[in-house]
């Protein structure tokens, strides 16, 4: 009854010319067609990007490969006047400053992420996890200002001239804290680098441990246990992918940060000790002085084109590593309720 | 509490697991107020050196010249407020289509698979990779660096971010509301255009919003690629002046008044980005 209602005043329209049903069908599957490429084609378009950076960059860097090989990997010499390039120093420089932070990043960002989740009252949750987020929104470069112009001479004076007055004697340990205490260096970017990841690793955190089904913390209290037996022999057993994955998501943030480092870290290429008060220089801080002063075409530009091939590569694994372990928490939520 | 003795073992046990669970409490305060400390120290010291730079010449003179006194950024901020705006209307459209795909078309095909895993990369993956891509795609052909490849870089950066959030918001929609539409007869454009995304519109808006915040504070994709300038450009096809790029060169200088410069530029910065976040945050809590 309806449909034949429906039906007869947009026939009656077609004698007056305006579309006939089949006419609109006609229109609606071809506006169709056309959005499901189009939304298609922006997929795909995502996608081409990351096959047209890697390859972007293994182009840029062919020169580079076939002039010094793997050897690339180990040799520490950088010089651009005699052509010699290796890139030990930066990439001994990347992975030691994140390594450093995610050291201090990852049980600040348990302790934030358990106060957000099982301490704080309710009222107090959101505007605290907000401030929290805020602090992965301040752009790089105000880190990085922030870190050498106030953050590094303080340092200088409160952390490394004491560090250095008391362990700098202890034999081992002492080799990490020799070096003139001038704030920038390897510590002082990990920290600025801890500073920036926590927030990313914190929000992670404090969102797979608010899947935890209820029932099981639930359980666990009903038991007797401890806020902190909860957490530590319930909740984190439970999300252990999403809280790796987490860390990873952070890992991947600290090896491609690049402006708060290029500040901090004293930009010097050397290796000649393990303390963590010397200069040194990074993947990303290296890109940052020299690429746009290096000559285009020049075997010095195809390096660090190739030094940026490293970092993507390391990133990239990284950050599938997150993927997947987070995916694999998803699934598992999926399946239990 | 009579029962037992005072040296009950497990009274003993019970005093440690006590004891246990307060200290991890008081380290889990500790942890906040360590990453609040951070974040009010940072505002407070940007706000402080930043405010004084505060002036109208800020808004209407050019970078000067070292130790010259007087000057401002407004081509900086020009060609930042430019190349941002255009990387926003390059980028949103093209991840609001990726995502909308991801969201309402192949949810569970090999595409949207592999797709949503890559944007992810791509949102996290170092930004300077960004530049170095753009760069031998578009400075390596034109010759010269220019407004243009930043533009490009930038738009690089909104894609992924939109997309994300796009998908999650089309992902919230009920799908009674898919069925009500589709029960009227429209076709399935129609309904994503006129129902889906209209009723995801507030979140769809707030991704934007952030990849707008993001890209406002990058500097490493911009380095060589818009690189920078010390004269007002509108010119894309030249290297253009812009906000991050110039602080990077004015703090790293011995120069008093472009270090000044720089801090009011920081604080600009800090501000816009922080407003567009919590604003961001504002207009999607309405929503909920």
């Amino acid at each position: 009854m309806e449909a034949t209602l429906g039906a007869e005043p947009a026939q009656e329209r077609a004698g007056d010319g305006s579309p006939t049903p089949k006419a609109v069908r006609r229109d609606d599957r071809f506006g169709d067609l056309v959005f499901s490429i189009l939304t298609g084609g922006a997929a795909l378009l995502t996608l081409l990007l990351l096959v047209a950076i890697i390859g972007s960059l293994l182009v840029g860097s062919l020169p580079s490969m076939r002039e010094f090989g793997a050897s690339f990997l180990w040799t520490a010499e950088w010089d651009p006047v005699q052509e010699k390039f290796g890139g030990l120093v930066m990439i001994y420089g990347t992975l030691i400053t994140s390594l450093i932070a995610l050291l201090i990043a990852v049980p600040v960002s348990f302790g934030i992420a358990l106060f957000l989740t099982e301490l704080s009252p309710g009222w107090l949750r959101r505007p605290l996890g907000t401030a929290i987020e805020l602090l992965a929104a301040v752009p790089s470069i105000v880190y990085g200002m922030w870190g050498l112009l106030v953050f590094a001479p303080i340092f200088s004076d409160y952390v490394q001239i004491p560090l250095q007055q008391t362990l700098g004697h202890v034999p081992l340990l002492g080799a990490l804290f020799q070096g003139p205490p001038v704030g920038i260096g390897i510590l002082c970017a990990s920290i600025i680098l801890a500073i920036m990841i926590i927030p990313f690793i914190a929000a992670v955190m404090r969102d797979v441990f608010e899947v935890t089904p209820p029932l099981l913390k639930e359980s666990a209290y009903g038991l007797g246990a401890t806020t902190w037996e909860v957490v530590w022999g319930v909740v984190l057993p439970y999300t252990k992918a999403g809280v790796i994955g987490g860390i990873m998501l952070g890992l991947g943030r600290a090896l491609g940060e690049t402006m708060a480092i290029t500040f901090v870290i004293g930009n010097v290429n050397q290796l000649n000790s393990i303390s963590l008060f010397d200069a040194a220089n990074s993947i990303t801080s290296a890109l940052a002085n020299e690429f746009a002063e290096a000559n285009p075409g020049s075997l010095h530009e195809s390096s660090l084109i190739q030094l940026g091939l490293i970092l993507f590569f390391i990133t990239f694994l990284v950050l599938s590593a997150s993927k997947v372990l987070l995916y694999k928490l998803e699934k598992r939520e999926g399946a239990a309720t | 509490m009579s029962l037992w003795a005072a040296d009950d073992p497990r009274l003993a046990l019970h005093r440690r697991r006590k004891a246990t669970n307060v200290i991890a409490l008081v380290l889990s305060l500790g942890a906040m107020a360590f990453g609040l400390v951070w974040l009010i120290w940072i505002l407070v010291e940007t706000a402080i050196l930043g405010f004084s730079g505060m002036s109208t010449a800020l808004f209407t003179e050019m970078t000067p010249a070292p130790n010259v006194p007087g000057g401002g950024l407004a081509n900086a901020i020009f060609g930042s407020v430019l190349m941002v705006s255009l990387a926003t209307l390059l980028g949103t459209p093209i991840g609001i289509l990726a995502g909308i795909y991801l969201g309402e078309y192949g949810q569970k095909s090999w595409l949207a698979f592999v797709t949503r895993f890559v944007n992810d990369i791509l949102l996290s993956a170092p930004s300077i990779v960004i530049g170095l891509f753009i760069y031998s795609l578009v400075v390596a052909n034109m010759k010269t660096f220019s407004g243009l490849a930043g533009v490009l870089a930038l738009a690089l950066i909104v894609i992924p971010v939109v997309v994300r959030t796009t998908e999650n918001m089309l992902q919230l929609i009920p799908n009674t509301l898919r069925e009500a539409a589709y029960a009227l007869g429209a076709p399935k454009w129609k309904v994503i255009m006129m129902v889906t995304l209209k009723a995801a519109r507030a979140g769809v808006v707030t991704g934007v919003l952030l990849a707008i915040a993001r890209i406002s504070g990058e500097t490493a994709p911009l380095l060589f690629t818009a690189l920078s300038n010390q004269f007002w450009t509108a010119d894309l096809r030249e290297p253009m002046a812009n906000l991050p790029v110039t602080i990077f060169k004015f703090a790293l200088s011995p120069f008093q008044n472009w270090q000044e410069l720089a801090w009011a530029g920081v604080f600009l910065t800090t501000m816009a980005v922080l407003a567009l976040n919590i604003l961001a945050r504002v207009l999607f809590r309405k929503k909920d």
